[in-house]
């Protein structure tokens, strides 16, 4: 290998959203820089629900909607809160997001993120995959200057390496940058991809064109544990999924793929899914801990972008947009530095930091940073409400003979019961005041 | 059990691995008594890759293994649990993701 001897303005690990954001930006500034990804091609080790958010990309790509691997963009939400046979849903379709430049599309990762690397190669980078970085390598004054690997030869050093390893973000702990990530902290979701004729997607959604819906379920599907489930339509397959704290799911003693199967056989989920073809399983942790299980993002001669550093948005379910955006943004910092002649030093790097906090993604994770130890403490939230509200539906809507004032009476009463008007009320305070 | 196992045989099958034969990237450090930590990855790994065996200690096959680093994570306390990732181009190779 001859860039072996070479000393890169860059090096980027991992070929994610963030580090295909992070290599972008930096090569086409005219960096030269070096990307390291483990897989035999970028995305083969990736894994997401998966939602692309134009707005993250179009900042880096302007015009990817000429080429990128879309699946269908999504003019439809649901939530769904759901108990052993019921769900009680909001629904919002609006015929606006049938747009020119769409808002949000379903895509498949492993594609996507192909994709995305060819758009790394073109700007310039060199993007070498099958190398797994074993550790970081630092200067005597505890700087970072290089990477080492699993291929022969000796380091490879750069100016500045950004780690955009993902939530299993090994080479940064153990180099001491951060912690190990805590079991209270991460969910595991698995997903299964569903395949089924283009038609049938379309049938079963009420879709036509590229259009698409997406749904976000909680309730009694994870069996008490905190977590969501999802469902998202693609072009000729629908992604599904379920994901648990992993501290939950270690104390359960429930596997991730029953949990799956029985959110399947959900009467509101089977027949969206009966009759396909099952081409894959996968699983992934999500950092899940928010604002307050964010690590250090930057230091000398590094900086830490997307899963790694702790970036989702668990209350939105946003993540690869975060790390698009912090992947660009730390990008934008080191160019800005080169063009200063500027060191990658703790104290210059520090500036990413600022830019981060000025973007929406500090911004929504200092909003939310409440949320994560709410859930934790108040599990009822995902299992008692989702019950309740069905009972009441259910109360209010049959016809059988009893008066509409029994039938108040009864669903006060049972709410009553199951938790009480200060239980009701302190849950709306705590819930407000985390919120906000 | 024997069902639920059947079918997570199923769900693997379908995705692709290239195996690093002889370097298993997990390896369950020596015991002669698994903590409840150990013992809960029999059934919290996704891709049943843990078992308890006639001794009652657990092992590990990491062949299905999907990489989401669950058992590291679960075991970090006790470090009963030793992680790597596999070599460059080994391992789980996503399809879809």
């Amino acid at each position: 290998m001859t860039t072996v001897q070479e000393h890169f303005d860059a090096i980027v690990v991992g070929a994610g959203p963030a580090g295909n954001a992070a290599a972008y930006t930096m090569a086409k500034a005219g960096l030269n820089v070096l990307q390291l990804e483990r897989g035999e091609y970028p995305g083969s080790k990736n894994v997401q629900g998966a939602i692309l958010y134009a707005d993250a990309l179009e900042k880096i790509i302007p015009d990817f909607r000429e080429d990128a691997p879309l699946e269908r963009h999504v003019i439809e939400q649901r939530v769904w809160m759901m108990d052993d046979t019921s769900h009680t849903g909001m629904h919002y379709r609006s015929e606006d997001f049938n747009e020119e430049k769409p808002n949000r599309y379903t895509i498949i990762r492993a594609q996507f993120d192909r994709w995305f690397s060819s758009k790394v190669r073109e700007a310039g980078a060199i993007v070498l995959c099958e190398t797994t970085v074993t550790e970081l390598v630092k200067d005597t004054k505890g700087a970072v200057i290089g990477v080492l690997t699993d291929r022969q030869g000796g380091p490879l050093l750069a100016d500045v390496v950004v780690l955009a390893e993902g939530v299993n973000g090994l080479i940064g702990q153990r180099a001491g940058l951060r912690d190990e990530l805590k079991a209270g902290d991460v969910a595991l979701a698995v997903k299964e991809m569903h395949f089924m004729p283009q038609e049938v997607v379309e049938s079963r959604f009420n879709l036509s064109g590229d259009a698409g819906v997406v749904i976000e379920a909680m309730g009694t599907v994870t069996k008490g544990m905190t977590g969501t489930a999802f469902l998202y339509t693609n072009r000729e397959s629908v992604s599904i999924g379920i994901g648990c704290m992993v501290g939950d799911l270690a104390k359960s003693g429930i596997t991730p793929y029953a949990l799956l199967d029985s959110f399947k056989q959900h009467p509101s989920i089977a027949p969206l899914i009966a009759g396909s073809e099952v081409k894959e399983y996968v699983g992934h942790l999500i950092p899940e801990g928010g604002y307050k299980a964010m690590p250090a993002i930057y230091g000398a001669g590094w900086v830490v972008a997307g899963d790694a550093a702790h970036l989702v948005n668990s209350v939105h379910r946003e993540g690869s947009n975060l790390a698009m955006t912090s992947g660009r943004i730390a990008a934008e910092t080191i160019v800005w530095l080169k063009r200063r002649r500027e060191p990658c030093t703790a104290a210059n790097l520090a500036e990413y930091r600022k830019r981060l906090e000025d973007s929406f993604v500090l911004k929504d994770m200092r909003k939310y940073q409440r949320i994560p130890a709410l859930l934790h403490g108040n599990r009822q939230l995902l299992d008692l409400y989702p019950r309740m509200m069905s009972g009441i539906a259910q109360t209010w809507l049959r016809v059988d003979g009893k008066a509409k004032k029994a039938k108040e009476a009864e669903i006060f009463k049972t709410v009553r019961k199951q938790r009480g008007l200060a239980g009701l009320v302190a849950d709306g305070l705590r819930f407000a005041r985390a919120w906000r | 059990m024997s069902t639920l196992n059947t079918r997570i045989e199923e769900k693997l099958y379908q995705n692709r691995y290239v195996v690093d034969a002889g370097k298993p990237h997990i390896k369950v450090k020596e015991h002669d008594v698994p903590s409840e930590a150990l013992k809960s990855l029999v059934t919290t790994c996704p891709s049943n890759c843990y078992s308890l065996n006639e001794q009652g200690k657990v092992e590990i096959v990491p062949d299905g293994c999907m990489e989401c680093g669950t058992c590291r994570v679960v075991c970090a306390e006790t470090g009963e649990v030793e992680w790597n990732y596999p070599r460059g181009g080994y391992g789980v190779l996503f399809k879809f993701g």
